[in-house]
C-alpha cells in the first residue's frame, strides 16, 4: 500500500531527487518529510496537484533567494505552511513544541530515545 | 573540524539538529491531532530505507576485499580511508571497521539513532532502533541472528559492538567464495546493508541467482 502511495508521489512530483527511478535522500529526516507528505495525501489533506502548486511556487522563490534552502528544506517549509493554512498547526504552536522537544533532548541521557 | 564536532557530542545529553527538530515537531503535532500515525510513517520510510547512500559502504567493503593496501589504511584509520572514496558526513565520522573471519562474526548495535553512520550505511532499518534489538543483541546475539535467518557455524565467536556518538562501526563481511577475479563494482553488489551491520552475510552466488 505504501509503496504504491509513494510511487504516486514520485510519479506526480517529477522534481523529487531520485536515482534509478527511486527517491534518494541526503539525510534520514528527508525521507521522513517525504513520508509525511505521502501519508497526509493518503489521508486526504491535500491532492498532489495542490501540493505541486504550492511547493513549485516555494521552490521558485527559493531559487532566487540569497541563500537558497535545500530541496527538502523547502519541502518541509511547504508542509508547515500548508498545515498552518489549514489551521492544524500555526507558527506559535510549532515554536512551543520545538521548545518542548529541545527540553526533552536536554534531559535525555545519551543513548535513550528522546520522548516528550 | 571533526574534532570540534566530537567535542560537541561529548555532552551527556541528546542533541537535535534543526531539521530533525522541525520534522519531530510537525509530526508530533499531526499525531496528536489524529492526522498522522507514526507507525504509518515508519512503514513508508521503510520502503525507502535502502536509498540513503547504501552503495557507499558497499564500495568500501568491495575495495577492502580487493585492495590489501586499502584494507590496511581502513584498519589504521577508517574515517580517513572511507573519505578517500569521497564519502563523509556528519554521521559518517569516527568510523572503525571490524572484520568478519572464519572465527569471528561481528554485529553492531546502536543506542541512539544519530549514532548510525547513514552516510556510509544508508537509512537504518526500523528494527535497529527498537529496544528489544538493542538489549537482546547484547544478551543473546545468536538468538537474534537466528531470527534474521542467520545461522553461524558452531563455535564461531560473536562480537557485539555498541556504536556511540564517538565511534561508529562498519562490519566487513567475509568475501563470498567463488568471487575471485571479480571487479569491485560487481563485488559491491554482493554487499547488503545488513551485512555491514552484521545481521546478515554478503550475498553469495546462490543467493544472488
Amino acid at each position: 500500500m505504501d509503496r504504491t502511495a509513494s510511487q504516486i508521489a514520485l510519479d506526480t512530483i517529477s522534481s523529487i531527487p531520485r536515482e534509478c527511478g527511486e527517491a534518494v535522500f541526503a539525510e534520514p529526516w528527508e525521507a521522513r518529510a517525504l513520508a509525511m507528505a505521502v501519508h497526509l495525501n493518503e489521508q486526504g489533506l491535500f491532492t498532489w496537484p495542490q501540493w505541486a502548486d504550492r511547493f513549485g511556487a516555494a521552490l521558485e522563490v527559493n531559487t532566487n533567494a540569497g541563500e537558497p534552502l535545500t530541496y527538502y528544506q523547502v519541502w518541509m517549509a511547504t508542509l508547515e505552511d500548508m498545515m498552518e493554512a489549514k489551521g492544524i498547526a500555526d507558527a506559535d504552536t510549532r515554536k512551543k513544541r520545538d521548545d518542548e522537544w529541545l527540553a526533552a533532548a536536554a534531559r535525555t541521557p545519551h543513548g535513550k530515545a528522546i520522548e516528550l | 573540524m571533526a574534532h570540534d564536532h566530537s567535542q560537541d557530542e561529548h555532552h551527556d545529553h541528546s542533541h537535535l539538529d534543526e531539521m530533525d527538530l522541525k520534522v519531530r515537531t510537525l509530526e508530533s503535532l499531526l499525531v496528536e491531532k489524529g492526522y498522522v500515525k507514526s507507525e504509518a510513517l515508519d512503514e513508508i520510510v521503510e520502503t525507502y530505507e535502502f536509498r540513503v547512500g547504501p552503495r557507499n559502504g558497499a564500495q568500501v567493503v568491495a575495495k577492502a576485499w580487493t585492495d590489501s593496501a586499502y584494507l590496511d589504511r581502513l584498519r589504521k584509520d577508517a574515517t580517513a580511508a572511507i573519505s578517500e572514496l569521497g564519502f563523509s558526513g556528519r554521521q559518517g565520522e569516527h568510523m572503525r571497521v571490524v572484520e568478519n573471519t572464519d572465527e569471528t562474526h561481528n554485529m553492531v548495535v546502536c543506542t541512539l539513532c544519530s549514532c548510525y553512520p547513514w552516510s556510509v550505511l544508508g537509512l537504518p532499518p526500523v528494527w535497529y532502533k527498537s529496544v528489544p534489538y538493542r538489549s537482546r543483541a547484547v544478551i543473546e546475539p545468536e538468538a537474534v541472528l537466528a531470527e534474521f535467518g542467520l545461522k553461524l557455524r558452531k563455535g564461531k565467536t560473536i562480537k557485539v559492538w555498541d556504536s556511540t556518538a564517538e565511534m561508529r562501526y562498519l562490519v566487513i563481511p567475509e568475501r563470498p567464495a567463488g568471487t575471485e577475479g571479480w571487479s569491485e563494482e560487481d563485488l559491491a553488489k554482493l554487499v547488503t546493508r545488513d551485512s555491514m551491520i552484521g545481521t546478515g552475510l554478503a550475498l553469495n552466488l546462490d543467493t544472488l541467482s
